[in-house]
């Protein structure tokens, strides 16, 4: 039998194919996670560990395989955001008011990657209602980042809100994660801890069963080691859903067939107005290489402008804060979840809520609910979705000229546990390269390209015209072979 | 636009988050901040631009007016923190 980390080191493409070629069986690699995941508790990645469930998957796979049944993720065990509602298993999205709750029924997504055969481990810690940029707003407690600066024996934030997914799969305590990303919450993390993430068009992945946040913006995607284990596992969560209304029925491409390793003659946009006041150096440095390894592989490099980019950001933060406001109004202490009694039903409501929402899910409720509130509608809520046409415009020309645009994912590496929880703009800052792809509802992937002057991982974000995710890949997958990052974090959870 | 002491009070009321009368004042600095970030967009000319209500350039879908599920009302139950017999058991709402 195999030593476990010589199969928890396998990326998803690799163990797929040893799987095919019955090197390993899913319940090898299975225990074998299970082993790993008990030795990286100080990550506190995980909300639920589901071993028991597990183990039963992978035999069910195994047993498959032997008939002659293998779907495309068939065997692998992966983690999964509990953002996601999982039948019967704890889904939390790491708030209080979910205590207890065990949906009756499954996602669309992880209904899509258990068809394909994956596996589950259990569910994934992240911010709050996937609201941060640090993953340190969990009612479950803040996730580590599995890497450190050299000689600093600080706690450094994943990232969020996908930040128990990233540093699970930067840890190498599962194949794989799904995340979900609203504002950049599977790039960001991403970026942060060394990993690729990648956010489809929205509408190609089901938001049924994926507890909401904005609407209009969230979108599912996968967090993973390589370019290529994003393209399998992308395609095995995407696909049209009657029972989400804004579901796309298109087809499905082999994303994996995306990766040809050849972007001659492509044009990549460069927009001027990312290069932000006060950018670090080295994330300047990092951009313009990674301008130099795409015309090195025969791109052609074209200046580009995005003028509202500046403008994308404080949109969000109304638009967000508006839908979940909205969508978090389901809270009410009746149906599920915690219920806090007070002496009548408003104050059960009021008190239920103070009580299961932590500050910064209640902030942004009561901006949400003032920007929607009568007299302010039009100054903000209507201003913000006039903007939001215009962020979508940047874009729709940017492309006409362009086949995929190159940022930094992030202004800046992972920071150290609590610098910004203090002061919410600073937080939210972290996702202002993000953002106006999310506003625009395009495909956006963050590669990890390089280190920080204290060695800390840093990715480069590739953004597509919408349903063009095989550019995505295409370009994604050429700047991952120029970057070979191969750098690791140093296992500091096992000292 | 700012935040005042009662803004805040109100706004809690209709979020129906309880805040403690001691903390209105510190929310609404908090708020004030967020708001003042946001108040930006004032600088864009938005006057003959129509607002996005969905990325997704699509027409929403329909479908035949045909029960599709039901008959789970101890599923649905399932996760109350109070139930009796499939029905949510409420705080009492009409004297």
């Amino acid at each position: 039998m195999a030593a476990n980390s010589e199969l928890t080191g396998l990326t998803l493409a690799q163990a797929r194919d040893a799987l095919a070629k019955g090197e390993t069986t899913s319940v090898e690699l299975t225990e074998a996670y299970i082993d790993t995941i008990s030795t990286a508790r100080p990550l506190n990645a995980f909300v639920t560990e589901t071993p028991e469930k597990a183990m039963e998957m992978a035999k069910a796979s195994d047993a498959r395989r032997a008939s002659g049944t293998v779907g495309a993720m068939e065997g692998l065990p992966l983690g999964i955001k509990d953002l996601f509602c999982t039948k019967d298993v704890l889904s939390t999205a790491s708030s209080h008011i979910l205590d207890g709750f065990q949906p009756p029924y499954e996602s669309t997504v992880t209904t899509n990657l258990w068809n394909a055969g994956a596996v589950m481990l259990g569910k994934l810690n992240m911010d709050e209602f996937a609201m941060g940029s640090s993953n340190e707003t969990s009612h479950y407690g803040p996730v580590a980042n599995p890497w450190r600066p050299e000689g600093d024996n600080r706690t450094f934030v994943p990232g969020g809100s996908s930040g128990g997914s990233a540093s699970s799969v930067a840890a190498e305590i599962v194949v794989a994660a799904t995340g979900t990303d609203t504002g950049g919450s599977i790039r960001q993390p991403a970026s942060f801890t060394g990993i690729v993430g990648a956010k489809p068009t929205y509408g190609r992945c089901s938001r049924f069963g994926v507890v909401a946040f904005a609407s209009s913006l969230d979108q599912a995607g996968p967090m993973t080691r390589t370019v290529k284990d994003a393209a399998i596992m992308m395609g095995s969560m995407v696909g049209f859903d009657s029972m989400d209304s804004t579901s796309v029925d298109m087809p499905v491409p082999d994303f994996e067939s995306a990766l040809t390793g050849d972007i001659r003659g492509l044009k990549i946009g460069i927009p001027a107005e990312y290069r932000i006041d006060g950018m670090p150096a080295e994330i300047e440095k990092l951009w313009q290489q990674g301008e130099a390894w795409l015309r090195d592989a025969g791109a052609e490099i074209v200046p580009i402008s995005l003028p509202h980019t500046k403008y994308a950001l404080p949109a969000y933060y109304i638009v967000a804060p508006a839908e979940a406001s909205s969508n978090l109004a389901r809270y009410d202490g009746m149906r599920f979840g915690l219920r806090v009694e007070g002496q009548d039903l408003t104050k059960t409501y009021e008190k239920t809520r103070a009580e299961g929402f932590g500050a910064e899910v209640q902030r942004r409720i009561m901006i949400g609910t003032y920007v929607l509130s009568a007299g302010y509608y039009d100054a903000y809520y209507l201003k913000a979705q006039k903007v939001r046409t215009l962020i979508g415009q940047d874009f729709e020309q940017a492309f006409g000229q362009v086949d995929a645009i190159l940022t930094p994912t992030a202004p800046s590496a992972a920071f150290a546990a609590g610098e910004k929880s203090g002061d919410p703009i600073a937080m939210y800052l972290n996702d202002v390269f993000t953002v106006p792809a999310s506003m625009a509802g395009l495909p956006g992937m963050s590669v990890p390209a390089g280190l920080s002057d204290n060695g800390m991982p840093l990715g480069l974000q590739v953004l597509a015209p919408a349903f063009d995710e095989m550019t995505m890949f295409r370009v994604g997958g050429v700047l991952e072979s120029a970057a070979a990052f191969t750098a690791r974090p140093n296992k500091w959870w096992l000292a | 636009m700012s935040l005042d002491k009662d803004t805040v009070r109100r706004v809690a009321r209709l979020a129906r988050i309880e805040v403690a009368e001691d903390r209105l004042e510190a929310l609404g600095q908090e708020l004030n901040q967020i708001i003042g970030f946001v108040e930006q967009l004032d600088e864009v000319d938005t006057s003959s631009v129509a607002p996005m209500t969905s990325v997704a350039k699509q027409k929403l879908r329909w479908r035949a007016d045909e029960v599709t599920s039901g008959g789970q009302a101890e599923k649905v139950t399932a996760n109350a923190p109070s139930s009796d017999m499939n029905f949510f058991v409420v705080p009492k709402v009409v004297e």
